[in-house]
Order: C-alpha cells, then structure tokens, then sequence
C-alpha cells in the first residue's frame, strides 16, 4: 500500500523539481527536448563493447544536475527502480560472450562483461537524462514544445489531459486500494474478482467524470485546443549553449577523449 | 514488458520512431475527422484510468504472486484501434518521461509493441470477428481474452526482433524467444480474463458504451493498409539507411552491390557526395557495426579495436582521469551556484 502511494507521490515531486526557478529551467523546452534527444542518439550509437567512450558523456546529466538543483538521491532511486529489464537481458552477455577481450596485466575481462557494464552505463546515461529533461523542464512545456516542433495537436492534448487527470485518478485509485487492504485478511479479498469489480466501478466513474469534463468544458469554449500561458520564445544565447552543447555531444561521439587522454599520459610518464 | 534504450541501437530506434510518429499522425487524422469532440476528454481520462488500475494490484489465482493490468484491449474494446492507439501511445510516454519505463529513444519500440499489435492487429482480427455486431457475454468474453493473449504474444516477439537486431544484447534469437514468449503466454492470459471481465462488467452496467462503439464507424480498411505499406516503407528506408551507414567497413555496402550487379559500373559515383559520406564514414563510423549474427564469423577475424593491450590500458586510464575531472567539474559547478546565491 505504501508502494502506490509513493509512486503516486513521485509523479508530484518531479512536478515540485520541475518548477523550480534556475538558469536550466529557464532555457527553452524545444532546445531541451533536441538537445536531449541528441544525446541519446550519440550515447546508443556507440559499439556495444564501448565503456571508456561513453563516460564523458556524463557531464551532460552531472551539469545539468547541478545547475538545475535536482535532488541527487532521489534521480537515483528513480533509475534503480527502473533498472531490472535492462540488468535481466543484458546478464546473459557475461554467460553468452566469454571471448576474452580487455587485458590489463594479470587481469582480464571477457567482451561479455565488457557488454554488461556498457548497458549498465548506457542505461544509466540514456534514462537519467529522459528524466532530467522532465524534471528540469516540467511536462507542460515538454507537450508546448512537441506540438511546437510538429506532434499532431490530438496527440498533444491528450497527453495533456492524461497528466492532468492522472493525479486525479490515482488519488481515487490509492482510497480504493487502501479500503480494500483494511477489509482483507490473509490475502482474502485481494483477487481477481474483487479486483474486476473494483477497477470496472473506477471505470465506470471515470467515463462519468469524462462527460462533466467535456460539458464543463464546452462551457467554457473549448474548442480542442489548449492554449499556452506563457509563449514560448527561443532567445539568442539559449541558441548559442544549445549550439555549444550540441557540438560537444558530436566531438565526444567523434573522438575517444578518455583513450586520447591516456595515452597523452601514458607517452608522458614514459 | 517494456523495451529500453540500453538495449536498442540508433537504426532499430529511429525506424520504430518513424513508425510510431506514422501510425500517431494517421491516429490523430482518424480521431479528429470521424470522432465527435467527446471522445477528448473520454481519451485523457481513459489514460489516467490506465494507470489508476496499474496501481491496484490483485493475486493471481494458484502462483500466490501479484499481476497488474496492462489495459491495451479494454482501451480498443471501449475506443476503436486510432483514439485507443492514441491512449495508450500518450501512456507509454508519461511512463517514459516520469517512471524511467524504457527511454525516449525505445518510445517508438514500446508504441509499437505495446500499442499498435493489440490495437491495429489484434484487435481488429480477432476481437471484432468474433464479436461481430453480436454483443453477449460470452462473444465479449472470449474475443477480449483472445485477443489480449495474441497482442501480448506479438509485443513480446517484437522485444524479441528489436533485441535482437540491435545487437546490443548477445542473447541467441531462439532462446530469447523461448524465454519471453511462454512468460507472456501466461501473462497474457492473466491479462486477457482481467480484460473480458472489466468489459462484460462495463457492459452490464452501461450496455450503450459498447453498443456506441460497435456502431460508431465502419472499419477503415482501405486507408489504413495504404498507410501500413507506407510505414512499412519508411521503416525500411529509414531501416536500411542508417544500418548502412552504420556499417564499420565502408565498403559494406558496395561490396554487396558489386557482388550482385557486377561491379564496374557502380565504380563512378566515388567522387562528390557519395565518396564525401564514405569518407566521413570511415573517420568516424558514426554508428556502431551491427554484427548481425550471420556476419559474426567473419568479423571474428578482425576482433575489435579496443582487444589490443595497449588501447584498453589506455582506455582505462583515461576513462578513469575523465571521471575524476567530471566529479571535479561537478564540485566546481556547484561551489560557484552557492556563490551566486547570497545576491
């Protein structure tokens, strides 16, 4: 019961973060939505078996993590509760790979443990920063910014509705659930038709509520859009860091910093 | 089971993209040419009810553990395959944004496998020929179960394909297949009784919301196969370009194409942009070499870069010096936002 709660809870704290007044919640949502996107794109097109290239790549999050003011701990426990697909498919390469590919000294690492940690890092890179994106640029602005850049305005206003009427619901949906765990005992009470009968009563509810809505709204002149508060406008120098940070994304993705670096090191000692 | 950005590589990702964006803007079209405005509000709500009931857990009769709702056919059942595509298409994205389900990049995969199998395929084939216009219980019954089973099954072949075609994984394509298809047999039956019995349960109760369905349009067959061949071309153009592009050998490509056309002709299109792209290519191999696993013996002779002793101590050391300057930039990031702050 705690567990619905929390996950409910969730949603409304990345609200919070996302509201938040600093110099990255500021940068327009578009730019953010590109930028991030060509982040991922540069970080997955990597070749599975690399590590060392992909670890600058985490200057991206760590900047804007800091920047923005985001809760350290708590985008943490966001991406390990996510974690268990990505760990569960990509354990099996240490099993299926045992090719021994990294030698340093005595040691060596098969290409298979060399793959895991890659997915582990690629995970870790690709999800963090989705969930960056919407913690320092909230979801309205994310949706203003998709129909912006072209998403069908049905598509957008139904992600609109769907965010609002989902604090709504999974309100009425966690009272449900928590009259239901204070009259089962022993598990009495917790299974499929209970259930079925639960969830068609929070339907039936729902589509009720669907219809005051549309009246409501028809009420007020809905006409199928929405209209943003505050228009959206792109100023020179969010441009310019958009630029910078693009760049930088595509010369990491050119060149191996670490390995360069390295070997800078490695020539220097010797 | 929701496919993750880990695990997909650019041309498998983008080609799902450009799929799902298709299917998205025919979905739209439909919604708003042949839906009157209340099936807006009835959408957004429907989404958040989705979540609603993920949220309520229930015991699966005979294993003890506990199953939630995935909510794909009752959404086809009560909105027709484009509004209910929508739905759930708006569903995967606040998973993606808020819960960390998947990633951006595999949001077109997870659209794809989680959205378009039941809603275009399985709802259509199965559902509706076994329903009919002849709602009963039974017909309900039977024809949700069915078709949650079959969408499920599909979406989980399609994790399997993206899996593998991204290569990412090293997981053999038959044991994978071995290993997702029996778990999603069994949720799938979970989920199709859950299903059937919500709707029968909505229909006893409000029989006209499933009549309004059922009546509502006649199945848009004619244009939606001309947009399902269009995707399917997009998906293969956008497919094929970035995999050969991606090819670590430049000459992948043109290997292949002398090999079948008899070389000397193609010989010229080397100067210009062509030869611009090759070269670009070969400098930076902009995306990684999908060894699919035909090619995999043959690439075997020329293991890859990083197996050299030197590179990866290099490797090592400098990703570890990287890692330190980053956490130093982080300390320094923050130390002058505090002293920003006192103004």
């Amino acid at each position: 019961m705690s567990r619905i709660e929390s996950t409910f809870f969730d949603i409304g704290t990345m609200d919070t973060i996302s509201r938040q007044d600093t110099l990255v919640h500021r940068m327009d949502p578009r730019l953010k939505v590109l930028a991030t996107l060509l982040f991922i794109v540069c970080v997955v097109s990597f070749g599975k078996h690399e590590i060392s290239a992909l670890v600058p790549f985490l200057v991206y999050p760590l900047a804007l993590t800091v920047l923005g003011d985001l809760p350290v701990a708590y985008l943490l426990r966001k991406l390990l509760v996510a974690a268990p697909f990505a760990v569960l498919i990509g354990i099996f390469n240490p099993l299926l790979d045992q090719e021994v590919l990294v030698r340093i000294g005595p040691l060596s690492l098969s290409g298979g443990w060399v793959s895991f940690f890659s997915i582990l890092l690629r995970f870790t890179i690709t999800v963090g920063a989705a969930l960056i994106l919407i913690a320092t640029t909230g979801y309205h602005a994310v949706c203003m910014a998709l129909e912006k850049m072209g998403a069908p305005r049905v598509f957008v206003v139904q992600l609109l509705f769907l965010y609002r009427y989902l604090f709504v619901l999974v309100d009425e949906a966690s009272r449900m659930v928590r009259a239901r765990s204070l009259r089962s005992f022993q598990g009495k009470g917790t299974g499929m038709s209970v259930f079925v009968s639960m969830a068609g009563h929070l339907l039936l509810r729902t589509m009720d509520r669907a219809q005051r809505i549309h009246l409501a709204m028809l009420c007020r002149g809905f006409d199928g859009t929405i209209r943003p508060f505050r228009p959206l406008k792109i100023r020179a120098w969010e441009v310019m860091v958009f630029l910078g940070w693009a760049g930088l994304f595509i010369g990491m993705r050119l060149y191996n910093v670490p390995r360069l670096l390295g070997t800078w090191v490695q020539g220097f000692v010797s | 089971m929701h496919m993750a950005d880990a695990l997909v590589s650019p041309a498998v990702g983008a080609s799902l993209w450009v799929a799902a964006a298709g299917l998205i803007g025919y979905s739209s079209r439909k919604v708003q040419q042949d839906m009157d405005d209340r099936r807006i509000p009835f959408m957004g709500v429907l989404g958040a009810f989705i979540f609603a009931a993920q949220m309520i857990n229930f015991t699966i009769p005979g294993t003890g553990s506990s199953g939630h709702l995935g909510g794909g056919m009752i959404l086809a059942i009560l909105l027709g395959p484009p509004a209910a595509f929508l739905t759930l298409a708006s569903v995967l994205t606040v998973q993606a944004l808020f819960f960390a389900d998947g990633g951006l990049l595999a949001l077109g995969c997870n659209m794809f496998n989680l959205g378009f199998f039941p809603c275009f395929v399985a709802y259509p084939l199965i559902y509706k020929t076994i329903v009919k216009d002849k709602l009963s219980e039974r017909r309900i019954a039977i024809g949700a179960t069915l078709s949650a089973v079959l969408g499920l099954q599909l979406g989980a072949l399609g994790v399997v394909f993206e899996t593998y075609f991204s290569a990412i994984s090293d997981l053999p394509f038959f044991t994978f297949v071995l290993m997702m298809q029996p778990i999603h047999l069994a949720i799938g039956i979970v989920e199709g009784l859950v299903s059937a019995a919500i709707v029968v349960f909505v229909w006893k109760a409000r029989p006209e919301i499933l009549k309004w369905s059922v009546s509502a349009k006649p199945a848009p067959a004619a244009p939606l196969k001309k947009v399902l061949a269009g995707l399917l071309l997009a998906t293969v153009v956008v497919g094929g370009l970035l995999s050969w592009f991606a090819s670590t050998r430049p000459d992948g490509l043109e290997w292949s194409v002398s090999r079948s056309t008899g070389e000397e002709e193609l010989g010229a299109p080397k100067s210009g942009l062509y030869a611009w792209l090759a070269a670009l290519q070969e400098k930076t191999a902009f995306l990684p070499d999908y060894d699919f696993k035909g090619t995999r013996n043959e690439a075997a002779g020329d293991p890859w870069p990083a197996a050299e002793p030197g590179t990866s101590l290099s490797g090592l050391l400098g990703g570890s010096l990287t890692l330190i300057a980053l956490v130093l930039f982080g300390l320094f990031l923050k130390r002058k936002k505090k002293q920003h702050v006192p103004h």
